[in-house]
């Protein structure tokens, strides 16, 4: 039996960020404009800017489980467990083989190889005898979402979604399109990154001209500013609770927003460079499969990372279908939290999600001297904006080898 | 050195592998796995931690001899006490 015809709804979040460990916190320091960059200790490479999350690992997992696993792992059974709290959904008492688990990844297995293999070196001369036993189940590419599964004794379908930069809107794209193939009746869907604790990540930025450097930590994500030069890596977790809209209302549950309509497509370009055409071409497929048009949206959160290009492409793209959208409003949340990579697209979205309640569009900061190749006209720069009301969010997330992914939520109305 | 010692350096490894596990009152006669929660890869920790910090090897035909606190000190007694001599 397939649901194709059925509305999917957002009915749970969960997530831990730089700036908070659930959404109301996430939220009220995006409208206070407050960074939650700050500086990180990273192997070979100093204190680095970098977002740190500080959720409290042993809520919902042993202290063992915590040693044996991975600390994407430990994000996803995190973010899961506050997900479905926030649903009002206890996985105990559900069918558990209807639960369905989709984790966006950028990269896995970068930060247990990397600490393995500095171990080996510096402590016992190379001998592979020392290698733990734990690493292929720590480093298969399934682990952040099989970690929650195991945590949670789920026994619907798991996998990640590796989708670089992209894998947030990715992963609740999978989980949407399970939904509506029958395939689980409750998705948890999004992303997770533990990216800052492998040095490789950030000597690969650096090495690439991409790493963000700024005396104070807070300032190092700019995105549109005249002066960016880089990434700020961040990790985090953003976990939503899918549910087909019927479901949702049978068990009479709060609904937090729509999901109108998406796209994914690829660039077929380069490994590294942007396509603005293909991004382009992603922003007005997402539109027409939710049957809107550029100014039925009122944010755009954009995936810009601050790299200097980056950032003048996708304002390209954006200008190109928003150009004449008086009312649409664009934001980046980057520019509070650095870039949390699998996690970036689905935390994007989640600060933005209370805008359907509170009609508020949070700023994007550190943009000191605009540069004009990123003046879009509906920019809100530095202070969160009040508008009449939040019906229709856009949600940006690009990554390498070109993929590009588009989601767009909309507030519920029955 | 003594059995006790070793009994203790066992005690030590299993509070690292397993920290959620009261070892207050672990009886050395009883089968671990049978008072507390742990599995065969909580085992290959136990051996990898010997091999790490104190340099015993125990090959893979004799890991039963760490089932109990007393077979582990039976057993690892004689190692320690060659590696003080060497």
């Amino acid at each position: 039996m397939n649901y194709f015809d059925e509305r999917i709804v957002v009915t749970g979040v969960g997530l831990t960020s730089p700036l908070g460990d659930d959404l109301a916190t996430l939220r009220e320091n995006l409208l206070a404009g407050r960074s939650g960059v700050t500086r990180f200790p990273v192997r070979n490479m100093g204190d680095l800017p970098a977002g740190v999350c500080e959720f409290e690992t042993t809520r919902h997992q042993s202290r063992k489980q915590l040693r044996v696993g991975t600390r994407a792992g430990s994000i996803g059974i995190y973010c899961a467990n506050e997900a479905f709290a926030n649903a009002g959904i206890e996985p105990a008492e559900v069918d558990r083989s209807r639960i369905g688990v989709y984790v966006g990844i950028t990269e896995h297995g970068n930060v247990e190889t990397e600490t393995e293999v500095c171990q080996l070196f510096d402590h016992y001369d190379e001998d592979v005898k020392f290698w733990t036993h734990h690493h292929n189940p720590r480093t298969v590419a399934n682990n952040p979402a099989g970690e929650i599964t195991v945590n949670l004794g789920l026994t619907g379908p798991h996998y990640t979604v590796g989708a670089a930069c992209a894998a947030g809107n990715a992963g609740i794209i999978q989980g949407a399109q399970m939904l509506r193939l029958g395939e689980c009746d409750v998705a948890l869907a999004g992303g997770a990154s533990e990216s800052i604790r492998a040095y490789g990540i950030f000597a690969g930025f650096k090495s690439q001209g991409a790493l963000a450097q700024h005396e104070d930590a807070t300032k190092a994500s700019r995105p549109f500013d005249k002066n960016r030069n880089g990434i700020v890596v961040s990790e985090g977790g953003c976990l939503y609770v899918l549910e087909r809209l019927s479901d949702a209302k049978a068990r009479g549950a709060q609904i937090l927003g729509e999901i109108a309509g998406y796209s994914l497509n690829s660039d077929g370009t380069d490994y590294v460079l942007p396509n603005p055409e293909r991004q382009e071409e992603c922003i007005r497929l997402a539109l027409k499969k939710a049957a809107l048009e550029p100014a039925d949206v009122d944010i755009v959160s954009t995936h810009a990372t601050s790299t200097p290009q980056g950032d003048e492409q996708e304002c390209t793209a954006l200008r190109a279908v928003f150009g004449a959208s008086e009312g649409t409003f664009v934001n980046n949340t980057k520019s509070f939290i650095g870039h949390a990579m699998g996690a970036a697209g689905t935390l994007e979205l989640a600060g933005n999600l209370p805008s359907f309640d509170d009609g508020m569009v949070h700023a994007t900061i550190n943009v000191e001297e605009l540069d004009p190749a990123c003046d879009l006209p509906g920019l809100v720069c530095d202070e969160a904006k009040e508008t009449k009301g939040v019906e229709v969010i856009l949600n940006n997330s690009f990554g390498m080898l070109g993929i590009n992914s588009v989601l767009i939520l909309k507030k519920f109305h029955n | 050195m003594d059995k006790e010692k070793v009994k203790q350096i066992v005690l030590d490894i299993i509070a690292e592998i397993a920290p959620d596990e009261d070892l207050t009152d672990v009886k050395p006669e009883i089968r671990l796995r049978d008072q507390l929660d742990l599995d065969s890869m909580d085992f290959l920790d136990i051996v990898m931690e010997l091999r790490k910090k104190h340099g015993i090897e125990v090959p893979e035909a004799e890991y039963r001899q760490l089932e109990s606190l007393d077979s582990s000190a039976e057993y690892l007694f004689p190692k320690f006490e060659a590696k003080a001599v060497a």
